[in-house]
């Protein structure tokens, strides 16, 4: 019997296959069944504007046939009558990697053996993270538990993609019935996707975000020109494929807001709107978002609770993980309220049950729903050009559609069915009777039966009389349920029933085997209960306001500029008056009047009485408000920090409070060329593009010594340099090839008619040296030692360029004749020494002696810490090698503006330049000085004032967020116990270098000792 | 051929290496020397605005206002012309003179193979003839702990004067007591698929503890059973044990301290140390009742966390002050930037710690957590004459400036290796 149940099944899964695929043989006789279905009588959500109440809906096989009301239908339609249901249209998501190969990420770039080519084989891109070939159509496989999984929370389609990589390819659209890979496979090629990760790829390159950046941009660049004819004598199918599908809806992955405006930024270079897969935070700068005009995809899960319950833990949890927990829920509401084209994914979800839920979260905070169905249907059809196969009821769609008891966002609906290509899925079966009740039973001993719980899972209890009862285990399947429980001192019972009309019965078994008959007889039904609606709430719930940026100490918005007028403070002008006592006025952000007894009406006044005045700080060497430093290649140069500004770095905030206005986002030291800088200025809560100072000179870090040739690895690196002979070389080789390819294009460019011409590759690494060589690129290279310095002066002098400004330059004492000629900057460490072999000989006098030499010199920090009390570095120069006080302060504010080509602008008070201003309480030379007031553009941005009230409303906001986080805990809601993160995530390990005091090279070492001491 | 040039070049080394020795250990004088018209920072709050100090035989032996040149007819006598007087700075917590050269692993002996190392000795690794001692000195640091780092016992830690020609000479207390690592709450790791890193529970952490519990219990029974040589760690707690020598155990945070100040307890540990950062008013609490010194590190430090007070390690000093815990102060990260210690101590004074108590939090509150609170740490008779004369305020870089600097009474040089250098490419340029 069985054997036979099975047979048939089988065929019956045959029979349906066959029907859908033309052009597969059959094996045996033809089964073709009438194709229609009508649906009666439901509310028909079109999408999110449009219902049509006691709607129809005929289907006609996979598709839909006809939507409207009261219309003519086949006689052989099977119809379903569905008053006081309602239909939506199969939700469609279009971020999911539905069906694709299980990606196997390895630990990938390893620092000391460096994977330098491409081990794919084939004819592809020379990197094994560009992969555009791949096409999720040639590669998906169908996924029954995988297509269960998301029916059941109203899913009918996918847009699925392999998620590895940084062009990852083609997505395909599939649909998640049952059945051959032939027949849910919708539409191939639906769209592009790109991230910036390089996920699986065992290849070194890129190690940095930065790196993943100009890795993409050069791929386009690469596609463009072979697919313009570039070369004769290449395929490469990866650009092929890059070029191809460069007219399809391209995706962007990002894990966060800054992700997103990262990602815009490549998409304007390459004409490409990208699509941008969002990282749950877009709430965090929405106006931004808004200003991208793109179709956004927000993930639907939200941060976990956390357990905040010992107040030490607590105290580790940072204001942004609670505040984000608390706002999250709001994210979708404020795309749609801000009008922004969205849709949901449930890509994120790790546990696919808490769909609905969440999705109420989202409405009770203040997501409409008819935002909701759109963002889940017709708006990722329309953005992925699927709207003419998914995404809403219309004549001639894929019949895929909902059913569902009540408005499908209320708490208390069920979706019952959800079909797919016409098959239909029960999801919840209300065809089962309604048992709960109270019964009258006839087993001895028992007076009553209670059944409660749900249709599908009873929970049953028998009445000895009206106090004593006995729960029993129950499973229903169907009509049949199966009942055990134990008496006191007896063992167990065992009963079956059958379900029938207001009774139950069937035969039982008590311990000893003997069986018997029973019955329980309905006497009372119980009511069903209407559950509340949790999302009809006319309130939104409560929650934080907005900080910029969304960190503690952020500000609830961008300070403003105002007209200041500081009146009688110490004035250091940094001009050939010297100190005077006077006022400023400061106007528009301009430094207006230096002068005495000014007077501005309008403009707030500060008493600067007793107190010092000042330029703000200029770091020359700074690598704070930064996702990544460094990158691998021994020539890097087409890496950007600029791609990589960091706006929510607290250090920004740190610094200000130490005086600095303007820092210089630089590479690291790891590679002979690195890459090129960012000047930005310290306006806290701007955005990381609001912070570059505009139009500011262009700069790139060079590299020398121990670092480029990885002297202090614990074992031979493979990566060329590992001399000091081969770092020369390398500068040789990069700026003999820069030379030609400058030569290249000067050529092709001065071809008058460019007809039948094909313009030379674009290569980001040697732009970036032409740029050098034009004069229009400054370098500040990274050195210690004499006998390096001497050599990189003398190979600029060959080869054309020149250097600008030589960094750290602890030997720069031994060297500062030839560095006066050539006219190089020196930017140096006020005291360091003795840490590696190659600053034995460095001498806190250093900084003294290249400034009496005639050597413009400034005092840097390169650390986080250390650039909080530049000030009080600059003073020691007059400790080491007495300098006077005007120097010495000169060090840190106007020498590095000179060498940063900004001092037109920055470096000294004088009517016209930026009015970035310190207010200090003391002598900014002195270590009892702090700021007062630091001032950019007119703005204030530290304010001594209200800076412990701003601690305090630290607390204050942590502290109510924990207590709503008790409340839920004492809910029961599952929490989760905080992890510490000792940085802002996605740090990269190759920010290490430097970042911390600590080489890419002894990471492990370093996080040894991390684990052993703290 | 090649040999000549490898005799030549043997040449060239060593008379570099003659060229930059070290300058000779201070000779002390014979007789009574009168330091007059200075301004005396005696260092414990006390401060002489025109005073005399009078040295004999490397002790102190007279303190006060005035010019004392007079009462003694036969002495030494220095006018310093109205310069400050300090006593010598004491650096806990160090690795000076235990390693040369930090990335050049060869040069490094302050950290021995294992977890309990109680046995080991850091004095005798004491290295009189490392070029960085005397640039520390230069700025007034006079006194250093030598210090053992890592493991779970990283040794035993010695005093040690920035001056002598060899650790013998320059010993001022031998074996003051054992460092203890207290294992870390929290773990970190990094997680190379995603580049992330990330801190979790160290699931070790008790059973560490256990391990510690143990290791102390068996080194008390052992020696009560007076089986002294039979097992060097065990033996080597006997003086933390007995209450001679100090238990410095340094923490990452504060349940660490809470947790570590219960360890001294249960072990009757006489004279536990704490050293590292606490904030929360549980820990500063706890080192007050139970009467436990603090050593904290550096106020240069980022705060701990993202959200915490911005000035957070600059404020420490004197939330602890006005708490009436004990607080020296160390010099964490670098033996090489330990000559910054006094700024550092400076730096506190913004922030609401007085000048005085800055300078007492380096002088003689080390001083007494290391217990040679008898020998130095102020200007009092009796003291060593071990004491600094500058041309200003010693906690601000901008007017320290050390011009002698004196040794249980001998003076010592304040020439060193970069002092040199700059000499040498001062007359290169013809510049001052």
């Amino acid at each position: 019997m069985k054997r036979l149940f099975l047979f048939l099944l089988n065929l019956f899964g045959l029979g349906l296959a066959a029907y859908a695929q033309p052009t597969f043989h059959e094996n045996g006789v033809r089964d073709k069944r009438p194709e229609y279905s009508l649906f009666k009588n439901a509310t028909i959500h079109v999408d999110g504007k449009t219902t049509i109440s006691n709607g129809w809906l005929l289907i006609k096989g996979d598709r839909i046939e006809k939507v409207g009301k009261d219309f003519e239908f086949p006689k052989s339609a099977q119809v379903y009558d569905l008053a006081g249901k309602h239909i939506y249209p199969g939700f469609v998501d279009v971020y999911s990697d539905y069906g694709m190969p299980e990606i196997k990420r390895t630990r990938g770039g390893n620092f000391y053996e460096t994977q330098f080519n491409s081990q794919k084989d084939g004819a592809y891109y020379w990197n094994q993270a560009i992969k555009p070939e791949t096409k999720a159509a040639e590669i998906f496989k169908a996924n029954p538990k995988g297509a269960e999984d998301l029916r059941k929370i109203g899913f009918g389609a996918v847009v699925s993609h392999s998620k590895d990589g940084i062009a990852r390819g083609n997505s395909a659209l599939v649909s998640l019935a049952n059945g051959k890979e032939n027949e849910v496979l919708l539409k191939s090629d639906v769209s592009a996707h790109f991230s910036f990760e390089k996920g699986s790829s065992t290849q070194t390159y890129p190690v940095s975000l930065m790196g993943s950046v100009a890795l993409l941009r050069q791929a386009y660049y690469d596609a463009t020109w072979l697919k313009n004819g570039g070369s004769s004598s290449e395929r490469n199918l990866s650009l092929e494929a890059l070029s191809g599908s460069m007219t399809l809806p391209a995706v962007f992955h990002g894990k966060s807001i800054l992700d997103a405006l990262r990602a815009d930024k490549i998409g304007k270079e390459f004409g490409q709107k990208y699509i941008l897969k969002s990282g749950g935070d877009d709430y965090q700068r929405i106006d931004e978002i808004k200003k991208l005009n793109t179709h956004i995809i927000a993930p639907i899960n939200f941060p976990k609770a956390l357990d905040v319950e010992d107040p030490l833990d607590a105290e580790s949890v940072s204001l942004t993980d609670l505040k984000h927990w608390e706002l999250a829920p709001t994210n979708l509401g404020k795309l749609a309220s801000n009008q922004i084209s969205f849709s949901i994914t449930s890509s994120d979800l790790v546990d696919k049950s808490h769909f609905f839920g969440n999705l109420q979260k989202a409405v009770a905070h203040g997501l409409d729903k008819g935002a909701a169905l759109d963002a889940l249907t017709n708006q990722p059809a329309k953005a992925f050009k699927i709207d003419n196969l998914v995404g809403s009821i219309k004549t001639g769609l894929i019949a895929n559609f909902l059913i569902s008891n009540e408005d499908i966002f209320d708490a208390k609906a069920k979706l019952l069915e959800n079909w797919v290509q016409g098959q239909k899925f029960v999801i919840t079966d209300l065809s089962l009777s309604a048992i709960n009740g109270k019964y009258k039973v006839n087993i001895p001993g028992f007076t009553k039966l209670e059944i409660t719980g749900e249709n599908d899972k009873p929970a049953l209890e028998f009445f000895e009389n009206d106090t004593t009862k006995i729960k029993a285990t129950t499973v229903r399947d169907r009509n049949f349920l199966t009942i055990s429980y134990k008496k006191k001192e007896a063992g167990s019972y065992r009963l079956s029933g059958f379900i029938a009309d207001k009774k139950i019965s069937g035969e039982g078994k008590d311990p000893n085997g003997q069986t018997f008959i029973w019955s329980a007889t309905l006497e009372e039904a119980t009511a069903e209960k209407a559950k509340t609606d949790t999302t009809k709430k006319a309130e939104l719930p409560k929650v934080g306001d907005l900080v910029y940026p969304f960190v503690a100490f952020g500000n609830p918005s961008i300070p403003a500029k105002q007209d200041l007028l500081i009146k009688n403070a110490t004035i250091w002008t940094n001009e050939s008056d010297g100190n005077i006592t006077g006022d400023v006025l400061v106007k528009n952000g301009k430094i207006e009047t230096v002068g005495k007894n000014l007077s501005a009406p309008g403009a707030k006044v500060v008493d600067g009485t007793g107190k010092h005045l000042t330029n703000g700080i200029i770091d020359e060497h700074s690598h704070i408000a930064l996702f990544s430093i460094n990158e691998v290649e021994t020539v890097s140069s087409e890496v950007r920090q600029e791609d990589v500004v960091n706006s929510e770095d607290i250090n920004i905030y740190r610094q200000l409070a130490g005086g600095v206005t303007t820092s210089q986002l630089l590479h690291g030291s790891a590679d002979c060329i690195g890459g090129q800088s960012a000047i930005i200025k310290l306006k806290w809560g701007e955005t990381a593009e609001n912070l570059i100072i505009p139009n500011s000179p262009k700069f790139i870090k060079f590299a020398l010594g121990e670092n480029v040739k990885r002297g202090n690895a614990p074992q031979a690196p493979n990566r060329y340099p590992s001399t000091r002979m081969g770092v020369e070389q390398v500068f040789n080789d990069a700026f003999t090839r820069a030379i030609a390819y400058k030569k290249e294009w000067t050529n092709y460019n001065n071809q008058k008619v460019k007809t039948g011409l094909i313009a030379p590759r674009r290569d980001l690494e040697l732009d970036a040296l032409v740029e050098i060589l034009d004069g229009k690129r400054n370098i500040t290279c990274h050195s210690y030692v004499q006998s390096e310095i001497n050599m990189l002066m003398k190979l600029a002098d060959s080869l054309g360029f020149k250097v600008n400004t030589l960094t750290h330059i602890l030997e720069g004492y031994k060297v500062a004749d030839k560095m006066k000629a050539r006219n190089i900057n020196a930017s140096t460490f006020s005291d360091w020494w003795a840490y590696k072999m190659e600053v034995k000989e460095a001498i806190p006098y250093n900084a003294a002696i290249m400034t009496k030499v005639g050597v413009n010199t400034a005092i840097n920090s390169d650390d986080a810490e250390m650039a909080r009390r530049l000030n009080q570095e600059a003073a020691k120069t007059i400790l080491y090698g007495g300098l006077t006080e005007e120097q010495a302060w000169k060090t840190v504010t106007l020498n590095p503006a000179k060498m940063l080509h900004l001092d037109d602008r920055l470096g000294s008070i004088k009517k016209g330049k930026d009015a970035d201003l310190v207010l200090w309480t003391d002598n900014p030379l002195s270590v009892y000085a702090k700021p007062e007031k630091t001032i950019i553009d007119g703005t204030i941005y530290f304010d001594l004032e209200n800076e412990s009230s701003k601690f305090k409303s630290v607390e204050t906001e942590k502290n109510r967020i924990i207590q709503k986080l008790l409340l839920e805990k004492s809910k029961g809601t599952p929490t989760v116990r905080p992890t510490t993160r000792t940085r802002p995530s996605d740090i990269h390990c190759d920010a290490i270098l430097e970042y911390d005091g600590v080489s890419v090279e002894n990471l492990d070492e370093y996080l040894e000792k991390m684990n052993n001491q703290n | 051929m090649m040999k000549k040039i490898i005799i030549a070049i043997h040449f060239i080394l060593i008379s570099q290496c003659v060229m930059a020795q070290n300058p000779a250990a201070g000779k002390s004088v014979a007789g009574v020397t009168v330091f007059s018209n200075a301004k005396i920072y005696v260092g414990n709050g006390k401060e002489i605005n025109n005073g005399s100090l009078v040295i004999e035989n490397g002790k102190i032996t007279a303190v006060a206002e005035g010019d004392l040149s007079a009462s003694y007819a036969s002495a030494k006598k220095v006018n310093v012309g109205g310069k400050h007087i300090y006593p010598g700075i004491i650096s806990p917590v160090n690795s000076l003179g235990l390693t040369e050269i930090e990335a050049v692993r060869t040069t490094s002996d302050f950290q021995e193979v294992g977890q309990l190392n109680s046995n080991v000795r850091a004095l005798i690794a004491y290295n009189t003839d490392s070029e960085v001692i005397p640039t520390v000195r230069s700025n007034g640091v006079l006194i250093t702990q030598a210090t053992p780092e890592g493991g779970l016992i990283s040794g035993r830690s010695s005093v040690m004067y920035l001056d002598g020609w060899n650790w013998e000479d320059a010993l001022l207390k031998a074996d003051d007591g054992v460092w203890l690592n207290w294992p870390s709450k929290m773990t970190n790791s990094f997680d190379f698929a995603t580049g992330t890193r990330e801190s979790k529970k160290n699931e070790n952490y008790q059973t560490t503890i256990d391990e510690l519990n143990k290791f102390f219990a068996q080194a008390k029974l052992m020696a009560s059973e007076n089986n002294l040589y039979d097992n060097l760690k065990l033996s080597a707690m006997n003086g933390v044990l007995k209450g001679n020598d100090r238990l410095y155990i340094q923490i990452g945070n504060d349940k660490e301290a809470l947790d570590a100040i219960s360890f001294c307890l249960a072990n009757q540990i006489k004279l536990p140390v704490i050293v590292g950062a606490v904030y929360s008013e549980t820990a500063i609490n706890a080192l007050k009742e139970n009467n436990v010194p603090i050593i904290i590190p550096s106020t240069h430090r980022l705060p701990a966390k993202t959200d915490a007070d911005v000035w957070e390690a600059y404020k420490l000093p004197f939330k602890l002050f006005s708490k009436g815990i004990l607080v020296g102060m160390h010099y964490n990260d670098s033996y090489w930037r330990t000559r910054n210690l006094p700024f550092v101590a400076g730096n506190a004074v913004g922030h609401g710690l007085t000048k005085a108590q800055a300078l007492s939090m380096i002088t003689l509150n080390n001083a007494k957590i290391l217990g040679i609170d008898k020998e130095v740490g102020t200007l009092e008779i009796g003291k060593h004459a071990t004491f600094i004369i500058s041309e200003g305020d010693i906690l601000d870089m901008r007017t320290a400036k050390v011009t002698q600097a004196f040794i249980r009474g001998a003076e010592v040089s304040l020439d060193d290796k970069q002092k040199r250098l700059a000499e040498k490419y001062n007359s290169k340029y013809g510049i001052k």
